[in-house]
């Protein structure tokens, strides 16, 4: 890294450091904090009191406002997982493996909350808790990989063989996203299961679809704000010296 | 690996065939090994009758899921041995450290645990599917499936076996790390055998299957090889 910085001067690589990054995550920690706090009560108010109620879905609908966005985020925190896992693995960046481990949970949670929600949906519109359709069932798979990641980390105890070897299976994991998504819509469609589709769904409201972005931006302030928390928690754990942790007391 | 000493590099399919060849040697010289695979995948195959009940009809709509789910459970049992006992007797590391790539040693390794694992399962399991009552058509592309999806199942394996390499529990870990993986190729191998028992043609979810396997074949030992690297840094 410090050839590059010497090399080109730029001035955001300072940030790549821990060193530098701990104290810059907590002066931002804050703020993305409040806005996510301002943004998801916003949405809240949005999608609870605003939104019309559906005409064929009745109130229950209205849990798409949750359930929406958090497997939106299910999937994109795995995949920027993987991209720091990447950035980790070629760049040598301790910095990338503390994001990419710390992304994990939250991703995780997402995961989980997109299925929580989505079988609190199903049980009104479908009459079941839990449907074989291909999203769901992707969606619990990409929880399996999240378990995965963690296992793997948990297990190995060298730090710097933790980081390197979660992060190939955190990269092998996103190339089969797609791979086991496409897989799964094939098998529910030779299976004939039950023949419902999330796909098919009806022309949605402006106010809806605002509502929706508004949760996602929030979840979005929310996961930085955890993440960087996170990161910054690691770096005190791994910083040999303490020189960090001696600052903060 | 005798022609290290003299320094000459042979040419790739040697070394291919010789890591192979030494791999199945040292297999065969441990053949309970071996056997215990195979005989968990006749043993768990036949236990699903047992818990079902024998209606004929019921046994051969399961057969596709049933047979291919314990195969694959079957392959991914050896799959902690891939790499583990050359690992503790210092071999792994020697490969490592020779001037042969790493990705051809895995490469040989890899088929040499199909060979072991795999291949023994494409033989007994249409035999299997006969207890099953499945159509002689079904137990064709039955085996056909389980020939190329089990070489994609070892290849994919290896990365599991190579990021597991040495760790405490490694034998559960390696099962949550690949299983997960492993679903396209039981959707598309089940899926394979399922057509073909309600007539339709099987030719789709094969050529996905083939395609698997080509990815993996690309992909897999590559990312083993890395993989194993970091565990014997």
């Amino acid at each position: 890294m410090d050839t590059v910085k010497a090399k080109n001067g730029i001035n955001w690589l300072k940030y790549a450091s821990p060193k530098t990054f701990y104290p810059l995550a907590g002066r931002l920690i804050p703020w993305f904090s409040a806005g996510a706090f301002l943004l998801i009560a916003y949405g809240l108010y949005l999608g609870l009191l605003v939104a019309p109620t559906d005409f064929q879905q009745g109130e229950g609908y209205r849990i798409i406002f949750v359930h929406v966005p958090a497997a939106w985020f299910s999937m994109f925190l795995y995949l920027l997982m993987a991209g720091y896992a990447v950035l980790g693995l070629v760049l040598n960046a301790k910095l990338s493996y503390m994001m990419a481990k710390a992304i994990a949970p939250t991703g995780a949670m997402f995961t989980l909350a997109a299925l929580v929600t989505g079988s609190f949906w199903g049980k009104p519109m479908w009459g079941a808790w839990w449907v074989w359709d291909a999203r769901l069932t992707s969606e619990l798979i990409l929880l399996f990989l999240y378990i995965g990641y963690f296992s793997l980390q948990s297990a190995i105890d060298d730090t710097n063989r933790a980081d390197k070897a979660s992060a190939i299976l955190a990269i092998v994991g996103a190339i089969n996203v797609p791979i086991i998504y496409f897989s799964v819509k094939w098998w529910n469609t030779l299976h004939q299961g039950a023949s419902v589709s999330l796909t098919k769904a009806p022309a949605m409201a402006a106010i809806m679809l605002q509502g929706m972005l508004v949760m996602a931006l929030g979840f979005w302030l929310y996961s930085v704000a955890v993440i960087f928390a996170r990161v910054r928690c690691e770096i005190l754990e791994r910083d040999n010296k303490a020189a960090l942790l001696r600052q903060e007391i | 690996m005798a022609s290290i000493q003299q320094g000459s590099r042979l040419s790739t399919f040697a070394v291919l065939y010789r890591i192979l060849a030494r791999d199945i040697l040292v297999a065969m010289r441990r053949q309970s090994d071996v056997a215990a695979v195979f005989f968990f995948f006749v043993i768990a195959a036949s236990l699903f009758p047992l818990g079902s009940g024998a209606d004929p009809k019921l046994l051969s709509s399961m057969a596709p899921s049933v047979l291919w789910v314990t195969a694959l459970l079957s392959c991914m049992l050896s799959l902690s041995r891939l790499f583990a006992s050359d690992f503790s007797d210092g071999t792994l590391e020697q490969m490592l450290i020779s001037s042969q790539p790493l990705i051809l040693v895995v490469l040989a390794k890899t088929f040499a645990h199909w060979i072991l694992s795999g291949l023994p399962l494409v033989i007994i399991a249409p035999f299997i599917g006969l207890q099953f009552n499945l159509a002689s058509e079904s137990l064709q592309v039955l085996a056909l499936s389980l020939f190329i999806g089990t070489l994609a199942l070892s290849l994919i394996g290896s990365v599991g076996a190579a990021l597991t390499l040495g760790l405490r529990g490694a034998g559960v870990l390696i099962a949550i790390l690949v299983l997960p993986l492993y679903i396209p190729v039981l959707v598309f191998g089940a899926g394979a055998v399922t057509a073909t028992t309600i007539g339709m043609s099987p030719q789709g979810a094969l050529s996905l299957l083939g395609a698997i396997l080509a990815l993996s074949l690309v992909f897999a030992p590559l990312a083993a090889s890395i993989a194993l690297k970091i565990a014997l840094e």
